[in-house]
């Protein structure tokens, strides 16, 4: 078991998310960076499903109430065991009661905690992955104790030897798939997408990110259909929304690009005034 | 009835099929036929479909390679003979309240539109409604059908608390808000069915292409529901109807 001392700005417990519910709206959701979560489970020995704590920055605490091999990926948030420095995508060996805690920024927005074993949080819709209005609760909060698979604690093998690959956290390039609606822009629309460059505004969360800069948008309205994490959307304002993985499963505006999923797991790990520019790919 | 459609790979994983961009029963009918047919034959490698009042898009387990293929794959399941089974409709029976406390914007409605309240309660449960698909929320019914006396834009500034079990109408449709959210309908009445339950194997108990009948309650039958549903004991009255 794990105590959280402190949530930060947000403390989750997510995983691959919940798939094969859409039909009913409900979003797939999980974790935002699925490259930093595999790996971390991963190097554990781990399923690539088994749920992960997901943190925002680094304002977020923990200590352990019991040993265990955990794993961090993701952004560098200064990890500290026991106020000590420590490594990130390796294995480390946690006795009971040490304190995680984090500290200065380095680069990226979302960290990943995984354990030997998982965690082992309430299994709704064939997730643990939180979600407002699926899942009791939506975020951690402080003095909550989260369970561990206690079936495997330790791990005697590590595959220390895979490295991760961080440059993705700091390339500013989305690789994008022109989107169903993408042949209906002007010649100057799709001129101004690939060579803005675009920069995010305050308003991004887990469910979608809004961009900054505008473009013309000469769009009738559009009837509802099919949206996907990863989704560039038009907006009546010009401005471009990204929907993340928390997306709703329809929407009226035109899709006009679609980000690889690899992309998404860039996009994931920046936040307000960064920028982006978009590549736009074809299928192969 | 054959449709001319329109297919696009979107995404690794996904291809979207379009129908004519119409908001029509007979196509929210031929997607869910060719949904059926095409889950018959590829279930294993489909992780959801995602329905809207003219598309239909189906987003695989794994990267999708032969696209070209896997299209003429999809055109040829479409022309295939329809099975019976996804010929069969379902009609819901949903109680409302339409007591002025929950239909709050009632009078409004009334004032508007010159129409008395009693005379659009007639008007909104005289119709049967078809769910054409399931978003915005999770258990958001989109319905269709609406009395054109009953065309009601939506609010300008949306509520920032709509109830759960609020029925609505915004624009050319009517709905019912699964949960207390934020929305900008105009509401009418309150069911005190769950539109969406996550404790329920199928959390949502209607579908697309389902049919939904509102049908009139006081305030009294109202509670009375409401306990049997907290209990499990209600039982939404339903009709199946098979087309020829």
């Amino acid at each position: 078991m794990i105590k959280v001392l402190s949530s930060g700005i947000y403390t989750a417990v997510h995983d691959l998310g919940r798939t094969g519910y859409r039909e009913m709206g409900i979003p797939v959701a999980g974790v935002m960076d699925r490259y930093a979560t595999m790996f971390a489970n991963m190097i554990l020995n781990n399923k690539e499903e088994d749920a992960v704590i997901e943190i925002v920055f680094g304002s977020s605490k923990f200590e352990f109430l019991e040993s265990c091999s955990i794993s961090i990926s993701g952004a560098d948030f200064s990890a500290k065991i026991d106020n000590e420095f420590t490594l990130m995508n390796t294995v480390l060996e946690v006795e009971k009661g040490s304190v995680l805690s984090f500290g200065k920024r380095n680069f990226g927005v979302r960290t990943y905690i995984a354990v030997k074993g998982g965690f082992l949080t309430e299994t709704v819709l064939g997730s643990r992955g939180f979600y407002k209005g699926i899942t009791n609760r939506h975020v951690f909060k402080k003095g909550v104790i989260i369970p561990i698979n206690k079936e495997q604690k330790k791990i005697k093998e590590t595959r220390s030897k895979v490295k991760f690959n961080k440059d993705y956290i700091r390339t500013n390039n989305i690789e994008v798939f022109e989107g169903p609606e993408y042949e209906l822009l002007s010649i100057d629309q799709k001129e101004k997408l690939k060579q803005l460059e675009f920069t995010i505004s305050s308003s991004n969360s887990r469910m979608g990110y809004i961009l900054n800069e505008k473009i013309k948008n000469s769009f009738p309205s559009m009837l509802s259909s099919g949206v996907l994490p990863g989704t560039v959307q038009l907006t009546p304002s010009g401005k471009l929304i990204v929907l993340m993985r928390d997306c709703q499963v329809t929407g009226g505006y035109p899709r006009i690009l679609q980000l690889t999923e690899e992309s998404i797991n860039i996009l994931s790990q920046k936040t307000t005034k960064d920028s982006i520019k978009f590549k736009i790919k074809r299928f192969s | 009835m054959s449709y001319q459609l329109i297919y696009k790979r979107y995404g690794e994983f996904s291809i979207l099929i379009k129908w004519k961009a119409i908001v029509d029963k007979d196509i929210i009918r031929d997607i869910n036929t060719y949904k059926t047919k095409i889950l018959k034959k590829e279930e294993r490698k489909i992780q959801d479909c995602i329905i809207g009042y003219h598309s239909l898009l189906i987003v695989y387990k794994e990267v999708l390679c032969k696209v070209a293929e896997k299209i003429s794959f999809l055109k040829e399941i479409y022309s295939f003979e329809q099975s019976v089974s996804s010929k069969i409709n379902r009609v819901w029976t949903i109680p409302v309240c339409y007591n002025l406390k929950y239909g709050v914007d009632l009078l409004d409605i009334s004032e508007r539109t010159k129409l008395s309240v009693e005379e659009i309660i007639q008007l909104h449960i005289n119709t049967i409604y078809t769910v054409y698909f399931i978003g915005f929320l999770p258990g958001f019914l989109y319905l269709g059908g609406l009395n054109r006396k009953l065309f009601f834009d939506r609010k300008s500034t949306p509520r920032l608390k709509v109830p759960k079990g609020a029925v609505a109408i915004g624009g050319k449709q009517t709905g019912v808000y699964p949960e207390k959210s934020a929305g900008g309908w105009n509401i009418i009445g309150n069911t005190p069915l769950r539109f969406f339950d996550v404790t329920k194997e199928v959390p949502c108990f209607a579908k697309s292409g389902d049919e939904i009948k509102f049908t009139s309650i006081s305030e009294e039958e109202y509670f009375k529901i409401k306990g049997e549903v907290k209990k499990g004991l209600y039982k939404i009255e339903k009709k199946v109807i098979v087309n020829s």
